[in-house]
C-alpha cells in the first residue's frame, strides 16, 4: 500500500461501483447470450434472433418508437417555443414538468379508466355522435399514452436550447429583412438542433423498452424489444434469449447515442 | 421588444397543460366515487381513503418505498460525490470514465433490470430488500456525479491553494472548503436520486423477490388485476406528496441553489 493509494482511497467506492454495476453487468449479459435454455454453450440465440419472428419484432419496436418520438416532437416543439415567450417561463416550465414526477404506473392506470369501455373518451365519442369504440388495447392507445408520458422529457431540452439563443441573433435576422418563417428556419431551428437531438434520444431509447405500457394499455397486442426481454427473463425463464435481445438493444442504444451525442442532455 | 403572444398560442399552451393534468385529475375525481368504477359518478365517498389507511400491507409497502428511496439516495450521494471529486482531479481518461458513468443513465430500464438480476443471482444475493436497495444505489450514482461535476468545475482552484497555504489539512480542505462550495450540486443530486428511486418501476420489478415490493410494483400488479378505486385514492395522496416536494424544490431553486432539472435514465 503506497502513499498514493491511500490518498486515492476515497475514490474506491466509485471505482467498485463502475466495476460491479457497469462493467460486470454488460459482460454478464454478453456471456449469458451464448447459452441456450438448457445451459449449453451455443449460438442458437443469435440464430433465433435473425429469424423473421424476432426481426419483425425489432422492426415493429422501431416503428412504434419512431411514431412515439415523432408525435412527441410535433407537440413538444411548439410548446417549448411558446413557453419561452411567456412572462414567468420558469414557473410555466415547472407546471409542465410536475406531471412527469407522478408515478408512470399511475398515469398508465388513469388511461385504463379514460380509454375504458365506459370511460371519458368513449363518452365523448358518443356525445359527438361517433359512438363508442374499442380504444384500450389498440396501437393507438399505446402510442397516445407513450407520447403523453414522454412529452415533458421532449419539452425540457428543447426549451433549454431555445432559452439559450442570443436574442441579438433574432434581431439581426429581422433587421436584415428575414421573414418570421425565414428566421425560424434559418436561425432558430438550427440553433435548437442539439436540444431536439437530446429530446429524441431521451424519448426514443426508453420507448423501445416500455414493457409495462404494452401490458397495461396495449394488452399484449404490442410487443416491443422490452416486452420480449421481460418475457424471456421473468416468464419463460429463457435467460439466454433475453440476454441476446438485450445485447442487440444495447447495441442499438450505443448507435443512437453516438448519433445524437451525449453529455448535452436536458437540465 | 418582446412581442405579445397571440391568443392561439396561449390556447395551445393551455391545451397542452390541460391534457398533461387531465388524467391525474380524472383519477382524483373518481377516487371519491361510491360507484366503484372510473365512469358514472354515483355519490361522494371517502371509503377508499379509509380503506387505504386501514390496509396494513399497503402502508408497509409505502414505508418500504420511502426507506429504500432515502437510503439509496444517501448512499448514492456519498459515493457519487466522491466519484465526481475523483473524476475532477483526474488528469487523463476523464472521458472514458464519464462514458462508463453515463451507461446506466442512457440504458433502457429493462436492460439494467435484467443485467442486475443476473448479477445478483450469480453473486448469490437473495432477491428482496438488499437487491432492490443495491440496484437503486447503483442507478442513482451517475446522476449525482453529473450534478456535482459542474459545481467542481466552476470552483476556483486558488480557493484550495489558499486554504492549503493557510495551513489547512487535506481533510479540512475537503470538509470546510470543497463540500460547502459544491453543496448545491450535492443537494440536487440527492434530490434527483430520491425521485429516481421513488419513480422506478422496471428495474425494481426485475430484482424484487416475492416477499418484498415497492409502491410502483404494487400499483402495477393491482392495475393488472383491473380497476380498483383503491389505487385512485392512493394516487390522490401521492399527488399531494409530489406537490409538496415540488414546492420545496421550487423554493430552493428560487434561492438560486438548484436548477430545475429533468434528467431521465
Amino acid at each position: 500500500m503506497n502513499h498514493k493509494f491511500i490518498r486515492n482511497l476515497y475514490a474506491v467506492p466509485y471505482v467498485i461501483w463502475i466495476l460491479l454495476f457497469v462493467i460486470a453487468p454488460i459482460i454478464l449479459v454478453l456471456y449469458y447470450s451464448f447459452f441456450d435454455i438448457h445451459g449449453n454453450f451455443s449460438l442458437v440465440n443469435y440464430e433465433r434472433f435473425f429469424t423473421p419472428v424476432y426481426l419483425k419484432l425489432t422492426l415493429d419496436s422501431f416503428w412504434y418508437a419512431f411514431l412515439i418520438t415523432f408525435f412527441s416532437l410535433i407537440v413538444a416543439y411548439p410548446t417549448a417555443y411558446l413557453l419561452t415567450k411567456t412572462r414567468h417561463k420558469q414557473l410555466w416550465l415547472l407546471l409542465i414538468i410536475v406531471p412527469s414526477w407522478i408515478n408512470l404506473l399511475l398515469k398508465a392506470y388513469a388511461f385504463m379508466g379514460i380509454f375504458g369501455t365506459y370511460g371519458a373518451a368513449n363518452n365523448f365519442l358518443e356525445f359527438i355522435g361517433i359512438g363508442a369504440k374499442q380504444i384500450l388495447f389498440t396501437d393507438f392507445s399505446f402510442v397516445f399514452v407513450s407520447v403523453y408520458i414522454f412529452i415533458p422529457f421532449m419539452i425540457l431540452p428543447i426549451f433549454n436550447a431555445l432559452n439559450n439563443i442570443n436574442p441579438a441573433l433574432i434581431e439581426a435576422a429581422n433587421d436584415l429583412g428575414a421573414s418570421k418563417f425565414m428566421t425560424f428556419r434559418r436561425v432558430i431551428f438550427p440553433l435548437t438542433l442539439d436540444g431536439v437531438k437530446t429530446g429524441c434520444q431521451v424519448v426514443f431509447i426508453p420507448s423501445l423498452s416500455l414493457f409495462m405500457l404494452t401490458r397495461l394499455i396495449a394488452g399484449n397486442r404490442v410487443i416491443t424489444l422490452g416486452t420480449a426481454i421481460e418475457q424471456h427473463f421473468l416468464v419463460t425463464q429463457d435467460w439466454g434469449m433475453g440476454a441476446t435481445i438485450s445485447v442487440f438493444l444495447f447495441l442499438i442504444m450505443f448507435i443512437i447515442v453516438r448519433f445524437t451525442g451525449i453529455g448535452k442532455r436536458g437540465a | 421588444m418582446k412581442e405579445k403572444t397571440s391568443p392561439i398560442a396561449k390556447l395551445y399552451l393551455f391545451a397542452v397543460i390541460l391534457i398533461l393534468y387531465a388524467p391525474i385529475f380524472y383519477l382524483i375525481y373518481y377516487s371519491f366515487n361510491s360507484g366503484g368504477t372510473m365512469s358514472g359518478f354515483e355519490s361522494f365517498t371517502f371509503d377508499y381513503y379509509i380503506e387505504v389507511f386501514e390496509d396494513v400491507r399497503l402502508i408497509t409497502i409505502v414505508l418500504n418505498t420511502i426507506v429504500i428511496a432515502l437510503l439509496s439516495a444517501l448512499f448514492a450521494t456519498i459515493i457519487g460525490t466522491l466519484g465526481a471529486l475523483a473524476i475532477h482531479l483526474m488528469k487523463k481518461r476523464q472521458n472514458t470514465i464519464l462514458g462508463l458513468n453515463n451507461v446506466l443513465i442512457v440504458s433502457p430500464d429493462v436492460i439494467i433490470g435484467a443485467s442486475f438480476l443476473i448479477l445478483f443471482t450469480i453473486a448469490g444475493i437473495g432477491l428482496g430488500f438488499t437487491s432492490v436497495l443495491l440496484s437503486h444505489i447503483a442507478f442513482s450514482i451517475p446522476i449525482v456525479v453529473l450534478m456535482v461535476l459542474p459545481k467542481l468545475a466552476e470552483m476556483n482552484p486558488s480557493l484550495i491553494d489558499a486554504a492549503r497555504d493557510l495551513g489547512a489539512s487535506r481533510f479540512d480542505v475537503f470538509t470546510k472548503v470543497i463540500i460547502p462550495y459544491i453543496n448545491p450540486g450535492i443537494f440536487a443530486g440527492f434530490f434527483m436520486a430520491l425521485t429516481y428511486s421513488l419513480d422506478d418501476f422496471a428495474v425494481t420489478f426485475f430484482v424484487t423477490g416475492n416477499g418484498f415490493s415497492t409502491l410502483s410494483v404494487e400499483i402495477y400488479s393491482m392495475a393488472r388485476r383491473g380497476i380498483s378505486l383503491h389505487i385512485n385514492a392512493l394516487s390522490t395522496l401521492l399527488f399531494l406528496v409530489t406537490l409538496l416536494l415540488v414546492a420545496i424544490y421550487y423554493i430552493l431553486s428560487q434561492r438560486g441553489a438548484l436548477k430545475i432539472g429533468g434528467f431521465r435514465r
